[in-house]
């Protein structure tokens, strides 16, 4: 079978011998990496700066295919970075193709030296079982002088700097409805 | 169709590298292992797999510590040393914007064209026995969008237009830099290879070499002998013998034998 490339190059080859130079089109043959690739706007997750970023996935999303990520650039509608990117930013490619990343919880038990693999399911029942054990023994419904506070002191909470304001509105909430004075965020650790 | 240019304002660049990462990324490059080699550069030197490379160039100048930034990769030049040196027909092409690309497919190693370079910048891969340099994202280009590199850099320190508009804009900030106190401020574009499609803005142009640009950069003289006087006189050499042999059969005829 002739492939697109082959094609243009035997083309290339035919028309140079016919006395027409179109060594330049040998070079136009190269190909775009993401001329067929699905766009998704992301946030970079590193640092709190919060770059815009353009995350290129080869595939159409056919029932058969699973789609890879093959180009990661910034995205030039973002006002904070216009396009641009750091060092690190630029190579959140590497970040999500990546044999070493994390796809499932991992729990070190008190004394353990070693992460073991944990389901979704166990993990959040174990930390809401933490956060309900922790606000039993430390939440304060009055001061010292008798007022009603509702404050939860031996609790906080910290914030990633990729959250989107949805999410932001989502923790505030559960931040008060728990009681948590604490609340720090990572774009200032 | 207008001469493509790549303008990098040193005084601009942070050393931040992330034109490096963009390059090996869109380039899908292997990662190499760096070494520390006393200074905060990645590399010591480009590789067949490593195109671009920012010199961090540590010295004093005028008694005070000065680290000059430079982007060390293909110059794209208008006279290309590496074009003139090549013998594989279609391995090395200027395109007509200006860039000049290698195709790999018909690279031969022979690596001629690291001899011909005056700024040394081809490298030959050791597994592949391809040489290999920047393309200034021809693939890119091709389609409208500016060199990776230039995508990514944060300061605006490295620019893509076309080479009249860079070289203007060159012009005004070396000037403006000269009226901040900047005595020595100047624009480096290659002299001596015909203008180069990397335009420099210097802080200290009157010593392009502390930045690691050669100061006045040339086709090597043994190139220039190869490919043109030599290569005239092998032609002649080659058409007259020829010649001569056809002259002999038509005075003298083909050869007979004689039997003993």
């Amino acid at each position: 079978m002739t492939s697109r490339r082959d094609f243009i190059r035997t083309g290339v080859a035919v028309t140079t011998a016919l006395g027409f130079d179109l060594r330049p089109a040998i070079a136009a043959a190269r190909e775009l990496k993401i001329s067929r690739t699905t766009q998704t706007n992301s946030v970079c997750p590193y640092c709190a700066v919060g770059c815009s970023v353009v995350i290129h996935t080869l595939g159409d999303k056919a029932r058969n295919v699973r789609p890879t990520v093959v180009h990661v650039e910034g995205d030039p509608d973002s006002p904070i970075n216009r396009g641009t990117l750091c060092s690190k930013g630029i190579s959140l490619k590497e970040f999500i193709v990546n044999d070493r990343r994390l796809t499932q919880p991992l729990h070190r038990a008190p004394g353990s030296a070693e992460w073991k693999p944990m389901a979704w399911d166990d993990a959040v029942e174990r930390i809401a079982r933490h956060i309900k054990n922790t606000r039993d023994k430390g939440f304060a419904e009055k001061d010292s002088q008798g007022r009603t506070v509702n404050r939860l002191p031996n609790l906080a909470m910290i914030g990633g700097c990729t959250d989107t304001n949805e999410i932001n509105y989502l923790i505030s909430k559960f931040r008060f409805g728990l009681g948590i004075l604490s609340y720090e965020n990572q774009s200032r650790l | 169709m207008q001469t493509v240019a790549k303008l990098i304002d040193t005084t601009l660049c942070i050393g931040c590298k992330a034109c490096e990462v963009a390059c090996q990324e869109w380039n899908d490059q292997e990662f190499t292992m760096g070494v520390f080699n006393n200074t905060y550069q990645t590399m010591p030197d480009l590789a067949p797999n490593f195109w671009n490379l920012i010199k961090f160039n540590e010295l004093e100048i005028d008694g005070a510590q000065s680290w000059l930034m430079a982007k060390y990769q293909c110059m794209h030049c208008a006279d290309a040393g590496c074009i003139a040196a090549c013998p594989a027909p279609g391995a090395i092409m200027r395109l007509p914007n200006g860039i000049v690309d290698f195709a790999q497919d018909h690279c031969i190693g022979c690596g001629y064209c690291i001899t011909g370079c005056p700024f040394d910048v081809p490298r030959l891969c050791a597994k592949t026995k391809k040489v290999y340099k920047c393309s200034l994202c021809s693939d890119r280009v091709a389609v409208g969008l500016e060199p990776s590199c230039i995508k990514a850099c944060p300061t605006s320190c490295l620019t893509f237009g076309s080479r009249d508009d860079l070289k203007f804009a060159a012009d005004k900030r070396a000037a403006d830099l000269r009226k901040s106190g900047f005595q020595q401020a100047g624009v480096y574009d290659g002299p001596g290879v015909g203008g180069t499609n990397v335009i420099y803005v210097l802080k200290h142009a009157d010593r392009p070499t502390d930045y690691g640009l050669p100061k006045n950069p040339s086709i090597p003289w043994t190139v220039q002998l190869w490919k043109g006087p030599v290569k005239l006189l092998g032609n002649l050499v080659f058409v007259g013998g020829l010649l001569a042999a056809f002259v002999h059969f038509i005075r003298v005829g083909p050869k007979e034998s004689h039997d003993e």
